[in-house]
């Protein structure tokens, strides 16, 4: 089960089941024993998962420079956040990065997969390739290389160079420094597109023979066969990486030297979150943009989750 | 094709019949026109290959040019061997990049530590035990999985600075101790439920506790799980770079990323060269992981991925 099935199905089953006690109740349970192996992860969530979440919470409602000790401020965090333009903007920036990112990023993945499925020679060769840049893409050294790639004098300018046209800095231009970052995200389609093949493999072949035996064509087999046993699988990439994209920090904080720059073309939220917080040392105010964020993450996991009602297909 | 199969029109009813004698039906075009298909798909795929990995190949060519040269050759192929971004890209900073590297492996060596047994251990007891609120505390689990790491990176911060924990490693390595990457728990689980339950059932007839159950028996059978945490774990702590840029500040602990980072802010852009050079090298423990573990990398983004 996939993360995302997962929670569909535990939710639907604590409905399901209130009120007729479980024969589980009855048996002797394992009490002792579980508490014993979940000892560290209980630990874990208390002490550094919930117990900061409950301070930050608090914080959020502070003036607080780790110096002194926080003062009560009240909504004042919250309202600056209505009225900080640079926080419109990084949300601005933000919004537009995932909205691009991810859904070309899922496109190239399926594609990608469609085209390897099925018996391709070479497969392992392909998948391999393909998928190197989603392990590497998150680290320093490709944000690195990346600044230089698309840098004035860098390796695309060069190409274009070649053919006699004049590039730009790319990297240091504000209309298209975010689009640098998005490329990087498509260039790391590998990791989708493994979850998709998985999922092609998933499907009986004798749904297409079937369907061939009945005439259909190639189109009308993706269409009625293919894409709505695919639809769970597309919505658990699309789940995570929507969360994922939003939380996106290290590409954007190394191509923009940490600025988010030029003129905060890739001020991405955590970007400017990390400023305030860990530059600025604007605690409270650091604390209050975080749980903004876990709203709008949770506000678009459930949108998602609404709107997968309308197109995604359970076979269950 | 060859072979013709006689068949009666297919109704819905031997449609299913139908389906497991009939081979696969793929026999309706001439064998020419799929071949010039299949050999423009395959050239197709290469050209992506070549695009995908171009920078990535152009990036190790160049840490072997003189740096004026990174910006006027575009070809994959150097005009001689030069190991002096090398030489002077390991000293450039303050300490040696050794240490950096070193510094990232003790981080990585914490966190495989952590979530090895710490995760291992919640995961038997969501996959295999019954106790009270089960249901509840996996949904927990699960929901972790997603929390945004910024809601808790503030008071965390201020947590392990009371402490005393800056500038060392244990915010980095404690948390891992602790279960707190959810996502290998689930991937655990995952794995363990496939297990037969006769068998932890035989070993307790045996006589077999919980914790003898866990080591001699679900630990064993779960190397491959292992294995698939084990390279994520490495290739994700040795990228992690958000939160060792918070916790470590004093260079002489800084990481790797932190280290290549700064190399940004304090050479400027007259040192492509040996910052190339040290890319590399921070990337070569991640390329060999892949290289060896990629059976692990595939089957457990599939796992975890589908149904």
């Amino acid at each position: 089960m996939s993360v995302v099935t997962e929670l569909r199905r535990t939710a639907r089953s604590a409905r399901g089941e209130k009120g007729t006690p479980s024969r589980r109740s009855l048996r002797n349970g394992d009490g002792k024993a579980a508490a014993l192996f979940l000892l560290p992860w209980f630990l874990g969530l208390g002490l550094i998962t919930i117990g900061p979440m409950v301070a930050s919470g608090y914080l959020s409602f502070t003036d607080y420079d780790l110096l002194q000790p926080p003062t009560w401020i009240g909504l004042e965090n919250y309202t600056r956040l209505f009225e900080d333009p640079r926080l419109a903007n990084s949300l601005r920036v933000t919004f537009t990065y995932v909205f691009t990112a991810v859904p070309l990023q899922l496109a190239a993945a399926l594609g990608l997969a469609l085209m390897l499925d099925r018996g391709l020679k070479g497969l392992p060769f392909y998948r391999s390739v393909l998928y190197l840049p989603s392990l590497l893409g998150g680290s320093v050294a490709v944000a690195i290389l990346w600044r230089q790639v698309f840098g004035i004098d860098g390796l695309v300018n060069q190409f274009l160079a070649l053919f006699g046209i004049q590039g730009k800095g790319w990297v240091s231009d504000p209309e298209t420094a975010l689009w640098t970052l998005v490329l990087l995200h498509i260039w790391t389609f590998g990791a989708p597109m493994i979850i998709f093949l998985a999922g092609l493999r998933q499907i009986p072949e004798m749904y297409y023979e079937a369907a061939a035996i009945d005439g259909a064509g190639a189109v009308r087999r993706f269409r009625s066969i293919t894409l709505p046993l695919l639809t769970p699988i597309i919505f658990f990439n699309l789940v995570l990486q929507v969360i994922g994209a939003f939380q996106s920090f290290t590409q954007a904080f190394v191509v923009s030297g940490g600025t988010g720059g030029p003129a905060d073309s890739t001020m991405f939220y955590t970007l400017y979150l990390y400023q305030k917080g860990f530059t600025a040392f604007d605690m409270g105010y650091a604390s209050a943009m975080a749980w903004l964020l876990v709203l709008i993450v949770a506000a678009m996991t459930l949108i998602n989750f609404f709107a997968s009602k309308f197109w995604v297909f359970y076979d269950d | 094709m060859t072979e013709v199969h006689v068949r009666p029109t297919p109704t819905a009813t031997t449609l299913s019949a139908l389906a497991d004698e009939v081979p696969p039906v793929q026999h309706r075009r001439s064998p020419w026109p799929d071949r010039r298909r299949s050999a423009l798909k395959h050239a197709g795929l290469i050209a992506l290959c070549v695009l995908m990995l171009y920078p990535l190949i152009w990036l190790l060519v160049s840490s072997f040019k003189p740096t004026e040269l990174i910006f006027r050759d575009v070809s994959l192929i150097p005009s001689e061997i030069d190991m002096t971004n090398y030489s002077v890209g390991w000293n450039a900073l303050q300490y040696p990049f050794g240490r950096y590297l070193m510094n990232s492996a003790i981080i990585v060596l914490g966190s495989l530590l952590g979530n090895l047994v710490a995760c291992s251990m919640a995961a038997y007891a969501f996959a295999r035990l019954e106790f009270r609120g089960r249901k509840l505390w996996f949904a927990v689990m699960l929901m972790s999985i997603m929390l945004p790491i910024h809601v808790i990176i503030v008071p965390q911060y201020v947590l392990f600075s009371k402490l005393d924990w800056i500038n060392t490693f244990l915010p980095l390595i404690v948390p891992k101790l602790l279960a707190t990457d959810a996502f290998f728990i689930f991937l655990m689980v995952q794995f363990f439920r496939g297990i037969p339950k006769e068998l932890d059932e035989a070993a307790r007839l045996d006589g077999c506790g919980h914790g003898r159950i866990y080591l001699r028996i679900m630990l064993p059978l779960s190397l491959p799980a292992l294995a698939t945490t084990a390279i994520f774990t490495f290739i994700w702590t040795w990228n992690d770079f958000f939160s060792q840029l918070i916790f470590l500040i004093r260079p002489d602990m800084y990481t790797a990323p932190v280290a290549l980072r700064t190399f940004m802010d304090s050479t400027g852009a007259s040192s492509w060269g040996p910052m190339f050079a040290m890319s590399i090298v921070s990337l070569i423990p991640v390329f060999l992981a892949f290289l060896f573990g990629q059976k692990y990398l595939v089957k457990g983004i599939a796992t975890t991925g589908i149904k």
